[in-house]
């Protein structure tokens, strides 16, 4: 292959420049309400969302990396023709890259995942023909888009009924909070071990049979909640600002489960948006490295590494501002129902991932917000951002398509002569 | 910066309800004290103190406002947006009735005469703890979005409640008897005099009854 080096080198830098975007601004999403209800400084929160971003990202996000990769082109049509999917893909991720860029500078909230999603299927299908698209699958990912909200949302509702019937509407709600925390902490890190270990950890090498990983999860789940329940026993009520009910204080409890379901939805956001910057990455390299549009090949895990890297560092240049200004921004969103909004999302976000689902993470922490909102959490919810999200969906699939069909008619021209 | 999440939560309601009770409070505790300097003759304190009544009155006026327009009909709250509304109506409508009585106090150098003045000092501090009662209970606001408005804080702030009830029914009896001594006494006094005392009495009564009212908005809340 003539420029074998040259498409390396162009899908490195460009998606690395992915990855730090998505660090830069996706993550403040995580983190913000944790800042925002003071459960966490703006420097525990980066180092926090650095850790487990970066695992998530190596440790989870092989399975959407694939589908990025090899699961939305069909490429036999084109197997003499490798460099076409190279095109496409470097494509793709200037096209998504731009897009975004081009939003956030208007300050439209759009989605990384629709972004890349829609300019894979816009090159395939304009560049290479409607059959080069596996659409089947470009299906279920829609679909996806639609059930992860609405399933967040039913989580999230459910984790803060269970809350308040728990918890807040009891008369000694401190009491009761230093009871159950501890289980919600042992649930969040149960779940998300075991479905990470259950399907991610093969990206990576590791084979563990379903007992072991039952009986990870479950040392996993007890450590946090065991840990959890110490830091907790040590909050003493605050006779200065605790009215009848100390729900002062009890927040202060809940803070403690935030700094856990924070971390674990950062996990999560790794584990599904890394694909967005490294999947195409991961498409240029097997095909440029072999000349061969060889689906076999496994996916390499520097480029994971490659990706999680790249978030980590958005996060640290100019994620932090971003995290400060939306934490402000989100103060009346406070531990008890940040807490299950993270929950819901994170768990809902991990089991995509693990599907291999490309979801938006930002929507479905929106869906599971809107969902403790319909559980009479929140006092105000501003209905208009569900209409916004549809709006969202119909300009960033066309443009995110349109763009990477410009590109890749021009890295054709360059290339090919 | 804006992101969905940012767009997602609206202004919540509670800390300006919270506020703008507080302002009208402020300015509702200034009529005890016009009312004990005008019967001493001291204009130049009652003066102030209505400057300052009108003044916050204004600022009651202004958070009214901010509130509505933060309301917007997209929002979706676990109580409805009328009754938050409505409660903010009653709220400012006791700081309206206080500026009324104190203007009228100042505007006629309104004096009490001997024999209802003692009676009036207690009926008006007795009002202004209704309002009081009235502020308490909406500060446990927070409390109740904290508990979705269900559970044992509700039954505390139906205790504040019932209390703030008792309170009115108290201002209510002071009431009829000063109006009974007035009675007796009316004929001697010029009888414009009379018919403004009645009107002040009359309308520092209703000061109570919007703190009343507030609690019965509050209990509207509950109920749902």
């Amino acid at each position: 292959m003539e420029y074998q080096t040259i498409y390396l080198i162009l899908a490195g830098i460009f998606g690395f420049f992915m990855a730090w975007g998505i660090g830069a601004n996706d993550v403040a999403n995580a983190m913000a309400t944790s800042v925002g209800s003071k459960a966490l400084t703006i420097k525990q929160a980066i180092l926090i969302a650095a850790i487990f971003e970066f695992a998530g990202a190596v440790l989870a996000g092989g399975e959407v990396t694939s589908t990025i990769r090899k699961g939305i082109v069909d490429t036999s049509s084109i197997s003499h023709q490798p460099e076409l999917l190279i095109y496409g893909m470097l494509a793709s991720l200037l096209a998504a890259g731009i897009w975004l860029l081009i939003a956030s500078r208007k300050g439209w909230p759009v989605s990384t995942t629709h972004s890349i999603v829609g300019a894979v299927v816009g090159f395939a299908a304009v560049g290479l023909g409607l059959d080069a698209v596996k659409w089947s699958k470009v299906g279920s990912i829609v679909m996806s888009w639609v059930v992860s909200p609405l399933l967040a949302g039913l989580i999230a509702f459910l984790i803060f009924q269970s809350v308040q019937y728990l918890i807040l509407r009891q008369k000694d709600p401190l009491a009761k909070a230093k009871k159950w925390v501890p289980m919600y902490m042992f649930f969040t890190a149960f779940i998300l071990t075991l479905v990470t270990i259950k399907k991610g950890l093969k990206h990576v090498g590791l084979h563990i049979s379903t007992n072991e990983s039952y009986l990870y999860a479950l040392g996993i789940g007890l450590l946090v909640a065991i840990v959890g329940a110490l830091v907790i026993a040590r909050i003493q009520p605050d006779p200065e600002k605790d009215k009848d009910f100390h729900f002062y204080t009890v927040e202060k409890v809940f803070a403690v489960l935030m700094i856990v379901t924070a971390s674990g939805l950062a996990f999560a956001h790794g584990s599904n948006d890394v694909a967005n910057a490294v999947g195409p990455l991961a498409a240029v390299v097997s095909t440029a490295k072999t000349g061969l549009i060889n689906s076999k090949s496994p996916l390499e895990t520097w480029i994971l590494f490659l990706g999680g890297i790249g978030i980590v560092i958005g996060l640290a240049t100019y994620g932090r501002r971003v995290i400060a200004t939306v934490g402000e921004k989100i103060t009346h969103l406070t531990p008890s129902r940040g807490f299950a909004a993270e929950l819901a999302a994170s768990s809902t976000i991990v089991v995509a991932s693990a599907t291999g689902l490309p979801i938006s993470t930002t929507h479905t922490l929106v869906g599971a917000v809107l969902g403790v909102g319909m559980a009479r959490g929140l006092s105000a919810i501003n209905l208009n951002v569900v209409r916004g999200i549809f709006t969202s969906w119909l300009v960033t699939i066309p443009a995110g398509a349109a763009l990477s069909v410009l590109f890749f008619y021009i890295l054709k021209a360059i290339f090919q002569h | 910066m804006k992101t969905l999440i940012t767009e997602l939560l609206g202004t919540s309601p509670v800390a300006p309800l919270q506020k703008h009770i507080k302002t009208v409070y402020e300015c509702a505790c200034r009529l005890p004290k016009l009312v004990r300097a005008a019967n001493q003759g001291d204009w130049d304190t009652a003066k102030k103190l209505h400057e300052e009544i009108a003044q916050l009155e204004n600022e009651a006026d202004r958070l009214k406002f901010q509130i509505r327009s933060n309301l917007p009909k997209s929002l979706f709250m676990p109580v409805p947006r009328q009754d938050l509304l409505e409660l903010v109506l009653v709220q400012d409508k006791i700081a309206n009735i206080t500026r009324d009585v104190s203007g009228i106090i100042i505007g006629r150098k309104m004096r009490f005469p001997e024999d209802i003045r003692d009676d009036y000092q207690a009926f008006v501090d007795l009002c202004v703890e209704a309002v009081g009662q009235a502020v308490q209970s909406v500060n446990e606001l927070d409390e109740l979005y904290e508990t979705g408005f269900r559970g044992a804080e509700v039954e505390l702030v139906e205790k504040m409640i019932r209390k703030l009830d008792e309170t009115e029914t108290k201002t209510d009896r002071l009431q009829s008897q000063i109006r009974r001594k007035l009675f007796a006494i009316e004929d001697d006094l010029p009888p414009v005099h009379v018919m403004f005392l009645y009107i002040v009495i009359e309308k520092t009564g209703g000061i109570a009854d919007m703190a009343e009212r507030v609690g019965r908005r509050l209990e509207l809340l509950l109920a749902k």
